[in-house]
């Protein structure tokens, strides 16, 4: 069972461009602390990068919870962003390359998916949208195989 | 307490208290003007300190008067703020950190209480004690709007010297006739990379520049939002007849280029600065021919 090891986790506010630097910065921290390659680091701050701006841009300002976790004796990052925002009509469009309700380029979402080992999103109209995502240090723990 | 004699004082303590510094105020001015808050930031003329003090004391009374005692918003402050927050800054760059401001503030108190207690020395003890917590709470609320102009101040001082970074950050280096280089450092958010284009839009015109060469050596991250300004850049770049090279694309940042999803080969890309300046002189038709002592073996 994934369990957060709780002793850093932090709680990061997203309401301007600073903020977002903050994130990236605590983000590559942390996964240089825990262990993470230089790849997977890089990797998982620019996935942060996206939903941080995305929770600041699209939802009006949020969070990102941050916490260690491990499975099975693998560390890991887990990252929780949550705003309350318009929240997201339609996930699948959302999450299909090339499409934004604004001037980006629409890559954030689905290029943060693409970028970590899990992403759930779960958001509702008018309530607002949470999105988190978990990286492990090599690669998504294995299920034990069954004998 | 007898009626009557609740009656001879006035009945809101937070008037009285305002009364009485308006009444008071050239004694406090003359005690403030010798605390160390004020005695540190006037050093030249007491005068400027004791009338600087007289402005924050009619404040004082005016808050009080309004009766808002534990509003830091309230009208009266207004006026003193910009005050404050001069007084602040320079105790700031004498380098008196926020609890030693505070610590300054809080000694403006005493000499006030002191003089509110002999005012009242023969009030009752129930409306003694509600005057001077209308005054220990004004005061303290003064110290709050103090401790604000000054947490300003600095965040003034950060913002102002974070719109010189972006400018700093951004040299426009011309390597070779027709070929300019802006090496970024640091973080490529909107503002910034509105200035980089301008600059290197710029260097381009001047320079007369065939080539421009956008180093990301040192970016530390690159998202969709920054491969979106790289790309505008060297559209525009493009528009204006010169052909935009991005060099320092580092290992780790290529594959999340890739994973995120973004086609940068409208880009034209080069490992390194001096990678690219070597494609951009090979385009020129300019030759380097290398040193023919290093590149002979000696026989
Ligand atoms: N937190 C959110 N709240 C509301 N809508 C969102 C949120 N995140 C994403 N969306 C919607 O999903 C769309 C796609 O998001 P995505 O991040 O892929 O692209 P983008 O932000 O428009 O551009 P960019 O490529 O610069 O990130 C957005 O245009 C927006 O309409
Ligand atoms: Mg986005």
């Amino acid at each position: 069972m994934t369990h957060s090891t709780g002793s850093v986790s932090a709680c990061l506010p997203i309401h301007s461009d600073l903020d977002l630097v903050r994130v990236r910065q605590h983000v590559r921290q942390m996964t240089a602390h825990l262990g993470f390659g230089l790849v997977e680091q890089t990797k998982l701050v620019t996935a942060a990068s996206e939903l941080a701006r995305n929770a600041l841009v699209h939802g009006g300002g949020g969070q990102m919870e941050c916490a260690p976790v491990t499975t099975g004796g693998i560390r890991g990052l887990r990252l929780v962003f949550s705003d309350q925002g318009p929240g997201i009509a339609d996930l699948e469009q959302a999450l299909s390359d090339g499409y934004t309700s604004g001037e980006g380029l629409g890559m954030g979402l689905g290029g943060a998916r693409r970028l970590v080992h899990e992403f759930s999103i779960d958001s509702r109209r008018g309530v607002g949208t949470t999105v988190a995502v978990t990286s492990w240090i090599s690669g998504p723990p294995r299920p034990r195989e069954a004998h | 307490m007898p009626e009557q004699q609740a009656a001879e004082h006035q009945s809101n303590p937070a008037e009285e208290v305002g009364a009485f510094l308006r009444e008071r105020r050239e004694q406090i001015a003359q005690r403030w003007a010798d605390a160390a808050l004020l005695r540190t930031v006037f050093t030249v003329s007491r005068d400027e300190a004791v009338e600087a003090a007289r402005t924050v004391v009619e404040a004082l009374a005016a808050v009080a008067a309004s009766g808002r005692v534990a509003d830091s918003e309230a009208d009266g402050f207004a006026v003193v703020r910009e005050q404050l927050a001069r007084t602040a800054q320079s105790r700031a760059r004498a380098g008196a950190g926020i609890a030693q401001i505070s610590a300054e503030m809080d000694a403006l108190r005493p000499p006030v209480t002191d003089l509110l207690l002999d005012e009242l020395s023969d009030a009752p003890a129930e409306h003694l004690r509600e005057c001077t917590t209308a005054l220990t709470v004004l005061m303290g609320t003064l110290r709050l709007v103090m401790l604000e102009t000054t947490m300003n101040a600095g965040q003034d001082l950060i913002n102002r010297q974070r719109l010189e970074l972006l400018e700093i950050a951004t040299p426009v280096i011309k390597l070779w006739e027709g070929i300019v280089a802006v090496p970024l450092i640091g973080t490529l958010d909107s503002a910034r990379s509105q200035v980089v284009m301008e600059i290197l839009l710029d260097a381009v015109v001047e320079q007369h520049a065939r080539f421009a060469i956008l180093d990301i050596t040192g970016v530390p991250t690159v998202d969709s939002l920054v491969a979106q300004h790289l790309m505008k850049t060297v559209a525009a770049a493009r528009l204006m007849g010169a052909e935009c090279i991005v060099s320092g694309i580092r290992p780790a940042i290529a594959q999340t280029i890739v994973h995120l999803g973004i086609d940068l080969s409208s880009v034209l890309t080069r490992a390194s600065l001096a990678d690219a300046l070597a494609y951009a002189l090979q385009e020129q038709g300019d030759h380097i021919v290398p040193n023919p002592a290093s590149a002979v073996e000696p026989r």
